[in-house]
């Protein structure tokens, strides 16, 4: 009977490859198409199933995984979601991961190759990974007055040190909890992002570094910064500031804000022009400067470049080919001129930093599970901007602004604040943008803040009105 | 597979002393245990659930069972077959270490939800296990010589056909997910149909050997193979119609199939007339054509394993959780305790190779299916190197049953074959498997060391049933 069984045997041997090329097919070939099937759990519960790093404001979690009963054994915990929402972002089941969830998910997931030796290790022990910290260089203190202040408003708050390009505060209003985008509950998830996505105050986008807005007066500071550059002009230097300004090749006129003239005999001094932030002065200085020039000063200060915090940062633009009536226009901020609050408190920090624009950076450490320090972001020069002793000259004029002219309401009693109002249309009909750029202390700032309220009333003080408050806040948080 | 010289050697002739190979048997039986140590440490470092000190008992229990064992395989067949026990033992171990980790994530659940903490289904199983250890040793001791069961032959097709229907008794029988396999005696239920396989494969052996040469008659001749007469037909049609009872009484797929299978499997051997297996083949198509349009769960069968995804969260549920839990493993496997076995319903029965697939890859996977090849094949070697008819028809048998039941259940849980009902032998939860698992190897021990062993005079202990031994 030794043939038959042999036989048998070789048959019962063809059914042992057939087990084993299935298996092979399906755990080596097909496996990939299988984890990308629907309704395969496997992936999002590997990636829920790990303690997801949390991201630090300070010693603070403001965001952290907290262990759950679900199948998905971990849930996103916002503490003060709305607050930090700009910066956190969410991290949804249904529509992926925003903000810093995003950017750092390798450092959060301890996928990172910071991790390399805790990897070993949890590969040696059979662990899961434990993700990282994250430390944001956000200023807790800055960060809430700025949110108070946004309250009921519709707008956007950054805040900058201008020595190192950390940014202390990033503010939106109307904001979103990104507590229910990251449930885990599908159905409420989308219910609240539609209902996000349909609010016109539009919560989802990230107003400080994404919403682009003309700039205004605020943008003076970039043209009395060409002006010194120049060499033409000093604070001193008296120029015309009629109560209109004829633009070029064109019927049309640019006005003053109060309709008045600037100063006695229609002149006046640079200084007193950005004090009282005079229209026709800066628009006649845009057009003897050129658009070269302004273009320039705007890029060392940031424009026209895309600035990855490591959230993308919507790039800030000055127009490319203006004609001499556009330079005039865009010379104080209108035309095509737009900016992000980033921006401008890029420019205020730029100023204040000796004319050195820094880089603007949202990641202050990654801590690994541990909480030893991996990585430390050090601070690094965009470029130079403008001279020490023009940034100085500029400063003492925007401390001018705030303490003679228009900024009235950002002033600190026993800080020297500089600042600059502004106010811009954004088409005919639409609301007036109202702004406030600031530093201080002025001789060696430690918070340059743009405020920026969108809806606001038409007036050029509304800048001081609604936006100088708002800026004069965060700067007190801080230098408390 | 060649056949040992020592065992051909003509009766009366002395023989020089073949080497047991038994401490190779314990070194192997060591590592197995070392295996499963290694698993349990595993699962405590990746899931924090540190093993407690129940569990270092178990596992040293499981060591000592393996020792048992092994002293009397030492004693009571000395010349056995040493790599039978440590690949059996070791597939029972793996199948502890991953019982354990599915009652680790139960436990890890339960402690999440905020509710009691199931039962552990380790020390269940393990009890099962010092049971089948215990019928083990019995058979071991007290079967002294295979060819003492070939005495029994209607007997044992009695009682393994009564067995096979018992789940059908009132009373005790109980159905269980549509399925009627379990007979429930005071606190215990019992799968019969694990049970009545052996005593049916010693039954076949007996008849076989008994009948073969009426049923190895040619009288047709077509297409050149020799065709049994008619009136031989009686035994397959027999098989045919118990195995479809099977199926349509207690809706058992699985032990239908492998009954025929078995059957004609061993009708082949016995009379090394390929006619039989031609008609069995062609009997398995009518039955299943037959079944598939006459029942209703075995069409769902069908459909399911041929569109899965279609059923996706109701019937085809579990084999495509199986099949993402097998994609998830990929090569090298989630690691023990690291993937999520326990999505997949009956992980720890049915579907405890799709577990183990998915934490220990397809390495694992592959490393497992060749632990059976080695048991499947050092039975078909014990099979051809045994001297009597009965006890070489046993051996195959007892391996095709292994073979078979390892082939429909992997098959299906990998979507290879329809899914049925089977368990996985040495790796289910569950007692009755294991018991008739331990059982067949006991018996296939018995008969490897008949085999193997070097006395020269053993007289037949049935002189009744004296071989006219037949070497092809």
């Amino acid at each position: 009977m030794t043939r038959p069984i042999r036989r048998i045997a070789f048959v019962l041997g063809i059914l042992l490859v057939a087990l084993l090329v299935n298996v092979t097919v399906i755990q080596v070939v097909l496996a990939g198409d299988y984890r990308d099937r629907p309704g395969n759990q496997r992936v999002l519960l590997e990636e829920y199933d790990r303690e997801r790093g949390p991201i630090l404001v300070g010693s603070n979690p403001v965001a952290r995984s907290k262990e759950t009963g679900d199948t998905l054994k971990f849930l996103r915990v916002y503490s003060d979601g709305p607050l930090y929402a700009p910066v956190t972002g969410f991290y949804s089941l249904v529509y992926g991961a925003t903000g810093l969830e995003r950017t750092e998910n390798r450092i959060l997931t301890g996928s990172s190759s910071l991790f390399v030796v805790d990897r070993a290790e949890q590969l040696f022990a059979g662990r899961q990974p434990v993700g990282g910290a994250v430390t944001t260089t956000l200023h807790a203190r800055a960060q809430k007055a700025a949110f108070d202040g946004l309250r009921g408003k519709k707008g956007a708050v950054v805040a900058i040190e201008p020595s190192t390009g950390r940014i202390l505060a990033s503010v939106q209003s109307p904001s979103f909890d990104p507590n229910i985008l990251s449930s885990h509950d599908p159905a409420a998830i989308r219910e609240y992002y539609t209902t996000l996505e349909a609010d016109p105050g539009k919560p989802l986008l990230n107003r400080p570094i994404v919403s682009l807005n003309p700039p205004g007066s605020t943008f003076k500071i970039v043209t009395a910064a060409a002006a010194l550059a120049s060499g033409r002009f000093t604070p001193d230097t008296v120029i015309p500031g009629p109560r209109t300004y004829d633009l070029p090749d064109s019927t049309r006129k640019i006005r003053n804000w109060n309709g008045q003239s600037c100063g006695p005999g229609d002149l006046v001094t640079l200084r007193q022009a950005l004090a009282v932030s005079c229209n026709t002065a800066f628009a006649w200085l845009g057009n003897q400067l050129g658009a070269d020039a302004l273009r320039t000063q705007a890029e060392l200060m940031g424009f026209d470049q895309s600035f990855e915090i490591p959230l993308r940062a919507a790039m800030s633009r000055f127009p490319e080919n203006p004609d001499d009536p556009q330079t005039a226009m865009s010379a104080i901020g209108q035309f095509d001129v737009r900016a992000t609050a980033l921006q401008m408190a890029m420019v205020g920090a730029a100023v204040a930093n000796s004319g050195k624009t820094m880089n603007p950076y949202l990641v202050q450490e990654v801590r690994g599970p541990d909480l030893a320090i991996l990585q430390t972001t050090t601070p690094s020069v965009f470029d130079q901007a403008m001279s020490p002793i023009n940034a100085a000259q500029l400063t003492e004029m925007l401390v001018n602004v705030v303490e003679n002219g228009t900024g009235s309401n950002a002033r600190i009693p026993g800080v020297r604040v500089a600042g600059k109002t502004g106010t811009a249309q954004t088409g005919n009909d639409n609301p007036a943008v109202a702004w406030f750029v600031a530093f201080a202390p002025a001789q060696s700032a430690q918070v340059a803040v743009a405020v920026v309220v969108e809806d606001a009333g038409a007036a050029e003080v509304s800048g001081n009105q609604l936006a100088a408050p708002i800026a004069r806040a965060v700067i007190e948080a801080v230098l408390r | 597979m060649s056949i040992p010289v020592e065992v051909m050697a003509p009766v009366g002739t002395t023989v020089r002393k073949q080497p047991s190979r038994r401490n190779l048997e314990l070194v192997l039986l060591i590592f197995a245990w070392a295996v499963g140590v290694l698993g349990t440490l595993q699962i405590g470092w990746a899931s924090g659930v540190e093993p407690n000190s129940q569990l270092w008992i178990t596992t040293g229990v499981v060591g000592a069972l393996a020792l048992v064992m092994h002293g009397v395989v030492r004693w009571k067949a000395r010349y056995a077959d040493p790599f039978l026990l440590p690949v059996a033992t070791l597939l029972t171990i793996l199948g502890l270490v991953m019982i354990y980790r599915l009652d680790v994530a139960a436990i890890e659940r339960a402690v999440l939800n905020e509710s009691p903490a199931p039962t552990p289904d380790v020390y269940s199983q393990l009890t099962w296990f010092t049971v089948a250890v215990i019928l083990f040793v019995s058979v071991l001791f007290l079967l002294r010589d295979h060819r003492i069961l070939q005495r029994y032959t209607y007997t044992f097709g009695f009682a393994g056909l009564v067995l096979l229907v018992l789940p059908l008794a009132p009373i005790i029988g109980t159905t269980v997910n549509g399925a009627t396999l379990w007979i429930r005696l005071g606190g215990f239920s019992f799968q019969p149909a694990e049970l009545s396989k052996i005593l049916l494969t010693i039954f076949f052996a007996g008849y076989l050997v008994e009948k073969r040469d009426s049923l190895a008659l040619v009288r047709t001749k077509f297409l050149g193979i020799g065709f049994p007469r008619l009136k031989d037909l009686g035994p397959i049609i027999v098989a045919w119609l118990v195995s479809l009872g099977v199926l349509i009484f207690q809706r058992d797929l699985g032990t239908s199939l492998l009954f025929f299978g078995l059957f004609v499997s061993m009708l082949y051997i016995a009379t090394q007339r390929r006619s039989w297996l031609i008609l069995g083949g062609l009997m398995f198509i009518i039955g299943a054509v037959l079944a598939y349009f006459a029942f209703g769960h075995v069409r769902l069968r069908v459909t399911v394993w041929l569109d899965p995804w279609t059923y996706a969260n109701d019937d085809g549920y579990q084999i495509v959780q199986s099949l993402f839990g097998l994609a998830n493993g990929g090569i090298l496997g989630a690691g023990l305790g690291q993937g999520f076995p326990n999505l997949v319903p009956f992980a720890n029965t049915d579907f405890i190779v799709a577990a183990l697939g998915e934490e220990l890859g397809v390495t694992g996977l592959i490393a497992m299916l060749l632990l059976y090849a080695i048991l499947v094949e050092r039975g078909l070697r014990a099979a051809v190197s045994v001297r009597d008819s009965f006890g070489q028809l046993l051996a195959a048998g007892l391996s095709i049953t292994l073979a078979l039941q390892v082939f429909v259940i992997i098959g299906g849980v990998t979507r290879l074959i329809p899914l049925t009902g089977l368990t996985t032998p040495f790796l289910s939860y569950g007692g009755s498997s294991l018991i008739a698992n331990w059982i067949i190897v006991a018996l296939l021990l018995r008969i490897s060391d008949r085999a193997r062993r070097p006395e020269v005079t053993m007289p037949s202990p049935d002189e009744a049933v004296t071989q006219v031994v037949r070497r092809v």
